[in-house]
Formats: C-alpha cells, sequence, structure tokens
C-alpha cells in the first residue's frame, strides 16, 4: 500500500490544476454569456483572422 | 423577494422628479466612458449576433460592439455624446427592436460580483467533493484500521477547510435568521453540514468506523448549487425588468416674463404659465389660457378618441398634446396633481393586496422545527436505551443528514429556473420571485382595452368606400398633421399606392384639422362640426371637398397582435375573462364583441377598476390583470399577479409582476400554462425527495444509515428532482 503515499498527493495535485483552471476561467469572465458563447462558435465570421 | 417594487415613487414620476434628474445628470457625467447598452429582447441565435455587432460596427461612431445573449443586451463602445437614443434607430433598421437601459444604474449589478462569489464557492465545495467521495469509496468498499483512519484524515483535511469556505452564506443566512427571531431553512442546513463535520472529525480522532464529511460536502455542494440557480434567475430578471429606463425626464416650458425656461417639473408653483408643444406631455394639472389643440387621454383614461381642448379646458398632467400650441395655467402641481392620486391609490392598492407566502416559506414553517425535534427525539431515545452519548449524537448527526431540504433548496430553484428561462426565451420578464406561484393560481383575467388588447393606434376602416381621387386630396391635408388620425390615413393610403392630390394652400387649425385648396374649391379635412356633418358614433375625421356633402372616414383601434387567440386560450383554459375600460361604450362593445369577451364594462374609472378587482378578491377569486395605462396602476398592484406590456408608461410596468418584451400578447396564454405546469413539478419534486426520506430516515433513526446509505440517498434525491425540474424546459 505504500503506493498510497504517491498517489492521493498525486490526484490531489491534478485535481487542484483543474480547480486552479476553474478560477481563472471565473476571472477571466467566461460564464457571463453561456448561452452566447454556446452560438458564437457557429458563426465563421473571425474563422480566418482573430477579431481586431 | 427582491423587493424592488417601490410604486409610491415611480407611479409618479413628477414627485420623484428631482432624485431622478440628479441621477440622470451623474449618469451622464460618467456615461462618456460607460458603454452605451441596449436591451434587445428579439436577439435568439448566432446570426442575430453576427448581424446586430457587424451591423453596429459598420457605424462610425461605434468603436465596438457586444451581444450578451444570455441577458439579450447589447454593450456599445462608442464615441463620446452618442447616446443609447440615437443607436435604437440603427439597431431597428437591422431589424431588431431595442429598449434603453440605464448604464448608471447598471453598473452596480453589470458585474455581477454575488454570481461569481457563489460559482467560486460552489467549485471549491464540487472540487472537495469529488476527493473525498473517492476517498469514501475506498472506505465503503472495505478499508480496516491504519488506512481507514488515513482515509478519513485526508478528508477532514479536504472538507473542513471547504466547509468553513463554501458553506459561509448558509452560516450567514442562518445567523441573520436567528438574529431576527426566525427559524429559516438554513438552520437545519448549517446544523446537519456543523453537527456532521463535528461527529466526524470525533469519530476520526477515535480512530471510529463511520464518518460523514462526504456527506456534508456533498450537501454544501448541492444546496450551493440551488442557491446558485437562485440567485441567476433572480439577477438576469432584475437587471433587465429594473432598467427599462423611463426615456423621458419630466420637464415642462415655463413662460417667465423674460421669455421661456426649461424647468424641471418639480419646481413648477401654483400660477405658473407653462406652454405645452405638440407631442409633450401635460407637466402639471391646469387649465388652458390660450390656444387650441386636441389632447389624447389614453394612458390615463384609456379613451381611444383624442379630446378637443380651448381656452377654458381643463387639463391634467400626464395626457398628450396632438396638434396646437398649448399655454397652461398651473393649478395644481407636484402633491396635489392627478398623477400624484393616482399613485396614492396605487398605495392603497399595495396594502390590500395580502402578504404572499410561497410554497417554499409555507412547507419550511412547518419542515424547520419538525427536523429538529426529530433529530432530537432519536437522540434522546438513543441516550435512553443505550446510554452512549457517542452513538445517540452519531444517529442525530445522520438524521439531519437525511432530512437535508434538497428538495426545497435545490427542486424549487431548479424548476424555477427552468420556468423563467423557457419564458424569457419567448420575450417574458418574470420580476417578482413568487410571481409564478401566484400565476398558477389565477382563474380570472382583467384585460385593458386602450393599450393593451388594442394598441391604442387607429387604423382606417372604410378607406375602400371612397373613390381613390378623394382618398388622394385627404392623403394630402393628412400628410402634413402630426394627428394620429392623420397619421394613420397616411400610412393606409400610401400603402395602398395612392400618391397625393395637389393641394395647395395647406394650413393646419390645431383642435380642428387641416385646411386647404385643391383646384378651384376649398377643401378641409378634421372635425365633424367643423367640416358642417353630424358627427357619428365611431371615432371618424371628415372630409368636404368644395360643396360636395361630407365624406365620413371611419377609425378603428388597432388589435394587438395576438389578442384575439389570447383570449380564446384563456376562455378554453376554463378561465372568466373581464374587460375593463376607460373609453366610451361603443368601441368597448364592438371590441368585446369581436374577441368573444362576455363580461365588460366602459367608462371606468381608475378608482373603479381597483375596486372592481378588489371585489373579485373579496369574492374569492384570484384576478390576474393585464394593462398598460396609469388608470390600470392601481388594479395591477392590487390584483393577485398582473402583467403589463413594454410598451405601458413606467408607472404600470413597475406595478406589475411580469412585463412582456414583445410587441405580442400571444405569450400570456403560455405563460399561464407554463406556470401551472412549474408549480406541479415543485409538488411532484417534494413528493419525490419525501418518498427517499420515508425510506432512509427510519433506518437512521434505527441507527442502520450508513455513510454509504446517506450518500445514495442524498445523491439521488438531489439528481431525480433536478432531472424533474429540466423537463420543463422543452
Amino acid at each position: 500500500m505504500e503506493v498510497l503515499a504517491f498517489l492521493i498527493p498525486v490526484s490531489l495535485f491534478l485535481g487542484g490544476i483543474g480547480l486552479a483552471a476553474f478560477f481563472w476561467s471565473l476571472r477571466g469572465k467566461q460564464y457571463d454569456d453561456p448561452e452566447g458563447d454556446a452560438r458564437r462558435i457557429l458563426s465563421d465570421d473571425w474563422d480566418d483572422h482573430p477579431k481586431p | 423577494m427582491d423587493g424592488t417594487v417601490t410604486p409610491s415613487v415611480s407611479a409618479c414620476p413628477a414627485c420623484a422628479v428631482a432624485p431622478a434628474a440628479a441621477d440622470v445628470a451623474a449618469a451622464a457625467r460618467a456615461a462618456d466612458s460607460a458603454p452605451v447598452l441596449l436591451s434587445v429582447p428579439g436577439a435568439h441565435c448566432a446570426l442575430c449576433i453576427s448581424t446586430l455587432e457587424k451591423g453596429l460596427e459598420k457605424l462610425p461612431q461605434v468603436r465596438s460592439a457586444r451581444v450578451n445573449l444570455t441577458l439579450k443586451r447589447i454593450s456599445v463602445e462608442a464615441a463620446p455624446g452618442v447616446t443609447a437614443a440615437d443607436l435604437i434607430p440603427e439597431v431597428a433598421r437591422l431589424g431588431y427592436t431595442a429598449h434603453e437601459l440605464d448604464s448608471g444604474m447598471l453598473r452596480a449589478t453589470g458585474t455581477d460580483t454575488t454570481g461569481r462569489d457563489l460559482m467560486m464557492r460552489m467549485g471549491v465545495a464540487g472540487f472537495a467533493m469529488m476527493n473525498v467521495m473517492l476517498l469514501s469509496i475506498a472506505v465503503w468498499s472495505g478499508a480496516q484500521d491504519a488506512t481507514r483512519d488515513l482515509f478519513h484524515w485526508i478528508s477532514a483535511a479536504i472538507a473542513l477547510p471547504t466547509i468553513a469556505f463554501a458553506a459561509q452564506p448558509f452560516f450567514r443566512s442562518a445567523l441573520a435568521g436567528f438574529r431576527a427571531g426566525q427559524l429559516n431553512m438554513d438552520a437545519p442546513i448549517s446544523l446537519a453540514i456543523l453537527l456532521a463535520a463535528g461527529t466526524s472529525l470525533y469519530e476520526t480522532w477515535n480512530s471510529g468506523e463511520h464518518a460523514y464529511f462526504d456527506a456534508a460536502v456533498a450537501l454544501t455542494f448541492f444546496l450551493l448549487i440551488g442557491r446558485f440557480l437562485d440567485h441567476r434567475t433572480r439577477a438576469v430578471a432584475r437587471s433587465a425588468a429594473q432598467e427599462l429606463a423611463a426615456l423621458e425626464v419630466p420637464r415642462a416650458l415655463r413662460l417667465t416674463g423674460a421669455g421661456e425656461a426649461v424647468v424641471p417639473v418639480a419646481e413648477l408653483a401654483v400660477g405658473d404659465l407653462v406652454r405645452v408643444l405638440p407631442g409633450a406631455r401635460v407637466p402639471a394639472d391646469g387649465v388652458v389660457e390660450d390656444g387650441t389643440s386636441e389632447i389624447d387621454r389614453g394612458l390615463l383614461t384609456g379613451e381611444s378618441l383624442p379630446a378637443f381642448a380651448g381656452p377654458g379646458t381643463a387639463l391634467a398632467a400626464g395626457e398628450m398634446n396632438l396638434t396646437g400650441p398649448l399655454v397652461l395655467r398651473v393649478t395644481a402641481a407636484g402633491r396635489d396633481s392627478s398623477l400624484h392620486r393616482m399613485a396614492d391609490l396605487v398605495a392603497v392598492a399595495e396594502a390590500g393586496r395580502g402578504r404572499y407566502t410561497s410554497i417554499a416559506d409555507r412547507i419550511v414553517k412547518y419542515y424547520a422545527p419538525g427536523v429538529h425535534i426529530l433529530a432530537g427525539l432519536s437522540w434522546a431515545g438513543w441516550m435512553l436505551y443505550a446510554g452512549d452519548m457517542r452513538q445517540a449524537t452519531n444517529i442525530a448527526a445522520a438524521v439531519l443528514i437525511i432530512t437535508c431540504p434538497c428538495a426545497l433548496g435545490l427542486a424549487v430553484p431548479a424548476v424555477m429556473t427552468a420556468a423563467s428561462g423557457r419564458l424569457f426565451r419567448r420575450g417574458v420578464l418574470i420580476k417578482d420571485g413568487t410571481a409564478l406561484e401566484r400565476l398558477a393560481e389565477v382563474d380570472t383575467v382583467v384585460f385593458d382595452k386602450t393599450g393593451t388588447l388594442t394598441e391604442g393606434r387607429p387604423e382606417p376602416t372604410n378607406l375602400g368606400e371612397h373613390p381613390r381621387e378623394t382618398v388622394a386630396v385627404a392623403l394630402a391635408l393628412a400628410a402634413g398633421s402630426s394627428h394620429p388620425l392623420a397619421r394613420a390615413l397616411a400610412e393606409a393610403a400610401t400603402s395602398m399606392g395612392i400618391g397625393p392630390a395637389a393641394v395647395t394652400e395647406l394650413r393646419e387649425v390645431p383642435g380642428y384639422g387641416v385646411e386647404g385648396r385643391f383646384g378651384e374649391r376649398s377643401v378641409r379635412f378634421g372635425r365633424a362640426a367643423w367640416v358642417g356633418a353630424e358627427a357619428g358614433a365611431d371615432t371618424a375625421a371628415w372630409l368636404r371637398i368644395g360643396q360636395e356633402p361630407p365624406r365620413e372616414f371611419t377609425f378603428a383601434d388597432r388589435l394587438r397582435d395576438g389578442a384575439a387567440e389570447t383570449v380564446q386560450a384563456l376562455v378554453a383554459r376554463g378561465l372568466r375573462v373581464e374587460l375593463l375600460s376607460g373609453d366610451a361604450e361603443a368601441p368597448v362593445a364592438a371590441l368585446a364583441q369581436r374577441l368573444g369577451i362576455e363580461h365588460w364594462r366602459a367608462g371606468v374609472l381608475p378608482a373603479e377598476k381597483a375596486d372592481r378587482v378588489a371585489r373579485l378578491t373579496a369574492e374569492g377569486r384570484k384576478v390576474l390583470m393585464v394593462g398598460d395605462g396609469l388608470n390600470d396602476t392601481a388594479a395591477l398592484a392590487g390584483a393577485h399577479v398582473s402583467i403589463s406590456p413594454a410598451t405601458a408608461l413606467d408607472a404600470a410596468r413597475t406595478a406589475s409582476d411580469i412585463v412582456l418584451m414583445g410587441g405580442t400578447l400571444t405569450p400570456v396564454a403560455e405563460t399561464v400554462e407554463t406556470s401551472r405546469r412549474a408549480i406541479r413539478r415543485i409538488r411532484e419534486n417534494i413528493g419525490i425527495s419525501n418518498v427517499y426520506n420515508l425510506i432512509a430516515v427510519p433506518l437512521a433513526v434505527v441507527g442502520l444509515c450508513t455513510p454509504l446509505i446517506a450518500a445514495l440517498a442524498m445523491s439521488s434525491s438531489s439528481i431525480t428532482v433536478t432531472l424533474n425540474a429540466l423537463r420543463l424546459r422543452r
């Protein structure tokens, strides 16, 4: 069972990365318009070059 | 719920003018850098986003535009000085209706810090729940001794800080409840979380078998979801409803010895002389000193026919001047004006409406003490039976966890979110948290006529009966006037492909009509008496060419889109439909017959409307009032629940619980239907969670409930109620 000594910290660390990513996306206002973001992916307006 | 209804202030634009003017001035200063915000209820698809953003960004004065489809809003970065009023026509050219949003008020709600805060706590609780659950699975599947203790300790290390951070909203609300001497829903929740965490820590310390860290964290997570949904629904509705800002700041043109000065309406005093231009609202009650014109009393009384105004005519604040400039001597201003008396009427009606207790509140009243008593009894029973404090406390904690109010904390917000989201997509804005529940109980619908069932805009009805040349002459005369009948005639004639005849020497005689010369003959278009005709029962304008007998052009108020279907659908559902109008008997009777409304009354005063609603309520009926005018506000405020169209006066919108954003009435029937389904879902959900409780609570009381059973019961009941709620979205 010594493997637990590695596996538990590793799994917590990986989960922590996910949590950090969630915080980052929250700070970036990515949840302000879920409906709009779901539709924007369908438009090809800025496919070739990014929006200026 | 969100407590935004302040009728005593907003039902009376005139008396709140000083602070409002100050707000507007402050907003104007800040607006230089702030984006212009517009509400676009019609936006619904990917194409709408492209059309609106690209269309607006083509304009030279616009730097960038961004559509928020969730809130149905555009935020436009524009050159300094560009206002919403400049952009609304541009948006209309792209094919969308836009309303102004007050960016000053939005700044408070724009960055939704409470929502983000709740989401952050939700993320932390979700992360902790996943990890603690994984560790718990090892324990459930048979980890022993040192391994079990290690896993419990790690769970504790994750769960305790999580609870301390993520469950704060519940602790705070429970504490606030205690201070107010009330046992709210958060009291049993907080107690369950704290007791579960406390006993689990004690058990872990003593190498015990059962720890409920997973349950404590899962409870926090599920209830935070409910809290977040609740917040989101209300934030969307509040931000959109509150900030449909009234465009006009009430101002008046005061005549002084030195000339004219623009002053806020609040500064008018009795005896002042005021000039009222055509197209403007009368700022205060008064008597006409000079000039003739016609006035539209539609929003105040519901009359559809413009009335004549000349020297000596008494006018009331809020009426619209149509054709000629008037000079008015103020007889009552501010608190004494008829507008303010209307506000008093609203306040009285509001007081008459009983405080509604929502389903959730009604259940919590029994639930919160019941759960505490049950847990206390099982603790006392086990103390008497076994005398083991540790065992008794463990069992009490298990009872509290099992009876977790997920059905109330998660199921009600989930249903409300699904229902109001569905209605929001159809252009229905729910302003009040309990509006849907109240709407579901409705058995009587009272409609206003002008502006609600009709658009308040006349439409010619007998244009086809006149020769084309005659219509061409009428068109030439009407085209120069801003009178609503003239404009309606001009619009209809132009759309029939008729061009104006060559009429010269056009002259508008305010209050009477328009005259001119057609070839050799003089022509007149206007009031019956002025043209030399006998006035009939219908709304009409008369045309006389030379010495020919006058011709009558009749008009009828145009039906609002969806009015007929709505009335039919409501009657088909077994609701009693009534029509109360301040208009004259003939047009009201005609409309009632056209729509198939059996019960109608004409010439109803504002106070009588409120009385009628109160009488229906006294008969035990639950009344839905649909209206738009100032004369409806008291009835809107007094009814069990009320709906107003977006075109309604600010005061009417504030007094009502639900606002229709589109131009059609069709959603009314669907809103009633959806509200009934939502309430059925809530009842089902409460039933479902009670079934889970019936199975699991006896197990918990007799001490057979393991953390595994607690986790299963809690998760499966939460998931079932959420799925059941989501069925509403279809």
